[in-house]
């Protein structure tokens, strides 16, 4: 949680937001769930993936988690509250290890 | 009161010399008529090393506001001037300085639209952006040019206001014709305007923050327009607080609204920026010859001093409102539609008349003020009906 708490922002009054849009700190993003966009979702096949890490260069969103550099283990390899679905990682896995599967229901509130 | 020096020079010339003394960190601008010599010669005096200015040529007017707007967040004082179709290509940014709280100060050159093409003087290109979230002062002579620069930098900068603000003064009238001109000494000025402390500064390092967001659907956006709806009417206060500092300090007038002769006045005419000058001339000689005629000057158009407007006009007994712009397809011009919605709720509601004058620098002879007076008169007798809108002088 950044110093800046936007987690009741939708019951705020209009004197309550800062002045002309500025958000007013940084590294906020990640309080911000974006997931809810998404439509489609990336498996992992664990058998096929090589932990090459091309998929955590490639992701726009810094939504594949790494540690100790390998990839986390299901269901955590990939951060759903923020990744938007875009396929991006499964267009640039070199052993095709990722593929887009239709997202069905439980997404991320989106705020 | 601060000692002056009196100067015979143009409101162009003098506007340079208010930005000069107001220092901007920054100004980005391109020339066009009748603003040029506005940022010719403030080109020149930052090319001397007499001001610290940062002086920025860019390729367009959409440019000049966006660099503006840039630098502003970056948390520079930024001053800007420009005119017409120049005021009409930065249309977008107009709106993303107010919406972004930056306080920016621009003067305009008051000229005509195309088409077709002409280079003089009418109020269109400012009334096309008057609800753009600026706050508007106009300018009568090249001393009020100069009074309005300097009292737009303590306006927009207020912490309680944080809008632009855009100075007008008539296209080659005021702009390129010679007047008399008082201008404070350089620590005065520096004294009156302060310094500018930003509230976020994208040049902060110390304190990252980031500018222009988005606010989609379901987003604040609504909520950022009501604040910025309350910011502009909270700034009349500020305005009227400013100009009463700056009177005491320059020894000259200064009000949302101006009148003269108005307090037992029959027929009124509401005028904005130069022509004040001919109206008032003509009303002095009606009152000589026994005519109760009274003048309303607006000299802050926004926020629209509705209230100061009715109640200098209780009483009278017919208004004409000249307006230097159309609205084409409206009632009448913008001036008119204010004046006849601030009177809607007065007790006593005179008849309210409206002529378009001026357009394209068209010439307002005394004669044509004259005969609205004596319209106004026939109005005020039952003579005749009011006519709602007229051309002023148009064959």
């Amino acid at each position: 949680m950044s110093k800046w708490d936007i987690s009741d922002m939708g019951s705020w009054k209009a004197s309550q937001f800062p002045r002309g849009a500025v958000i007013p700190d940084a590294g906020n993003s990640r309080d911000y769930v974006t997931g809810g966009w998404r439509s489609m979702r990336p498996v992992r096949n664990v058998e096929t993936c090589t932990e090459c890490l091309i998929c955590w260069i490639s992701c726009p969103d810094s939504a594949v988690r790494v540690a100790d550099e390998k990839l986390a283990a299901d269901p955590e390899t990939f951060n759903l509250d923020h990744c938007k679905g875009c396929g991006i990682c499964a267009n640039e896995c070199p052993v095709e290890a990722i593929t887009m599967v239709p997202e069905g229901c439980e997404l991320p509130g989106v705020k | 009161m601060a000692e002056q020096k009196t100067l015979a020079t143009t409101g162009n010339s003098v506007v340079a010399e208010a930005f000069r003394q107001c220092a901007p960190d920054v100004v980005a601008a391109y020339p066009i008529t009748p603003q040029t010599t506005i940022v010719e010669e403030f080109a020149k005096i930052v090319a001397q090393g007499r001001v610290h200015t940062e002086y920025v040529c860019v390729e367009s007017e959409h440019s000049a506001m966006s660099a503006c707007i840039g630098a502003s967040a970056a948390g520079a004082r930024v001053m800007t001037a420009t005119a017409s179709q120049g005021l009409a290509l930065m249309w977008e940014e107009l709106y993303i300085a107010s919406g972004m709280r930056l306080p920016i100060v621009m003067a305009n050159a008051n000229r005509a639209l195309s088409a077709p093409i002409n280079i003089h003087c009418d109020h269109s290109d400012i009334m096309g952006a008057r609800d753009a979230g600026w706050i508007v002062l106009f300018a009568e002579t090249a001393q009020e040019a100069y009074d309005n620069t300097l009292m737009a930098i303590p306006i927009a900068e207020d912490s309680e206001v944080l809008l632009p603000v855009m100075t007008c003064l008539d296209g080659f009238i005021t702009t390129h014709s010679v007047d008399r001109v008082q201008v404070m000494d350089d620590e005065t000025v520096t004294s009156f305007v302060g310094e500018y402390t930003p509230e976020n500064a994208l040049l902060d390092i110390e304190n990252p923050v980031s500018h222009g967001n988005f606010a989609g659907l379901g987003g604040p956006y609504f909520e950022f327009k009501r604040s910025q709806r309350e910011a502009i009417d909270a700034s009349k206060a500020v305005v009227e607080r400013v100009g009463a500092a700056f009177s005491k300090l320059s020894g000259r007038p200064f009000g949302l609204i101006e009148t003269d002769m108005m307090d037992d006045a029959e027929l009124a005419i509401v005028v904005i920026g130069s022509t004040a000058g001919n109206v008032r001339h003509v009303a002095k000689q009606l009152r000589a010859e026994g005519v109760k005629a009274g003048v309303v000057k607006i000299r802050c158009f926004r926020p629209f001093p509705a209230t100061e407007l009715a109640a200098a006009l209780r009483g009278v007994k017919a208004v004409a409102v000249l307006d230097r712009s159309e609205s084409f397809g409206a009632e009448g011009g913008p001036l008119y539609l204010e004046t006849r919605s601030a009177l809607y709720d007065a007790e006593h509601r005179p008849p309210v008349v409206n002529y378009v004058y001026g357009l394209g620098g068209s010439d307002v002879k005394l004669e044509l003020i004259r005969s609205v007076y004596t319209d106004l008169s026939d109005i005020a007798t039952g003579t005749t009906a009011p006519a709602g809108m007229q051309y002023l002088g148009a064959r």
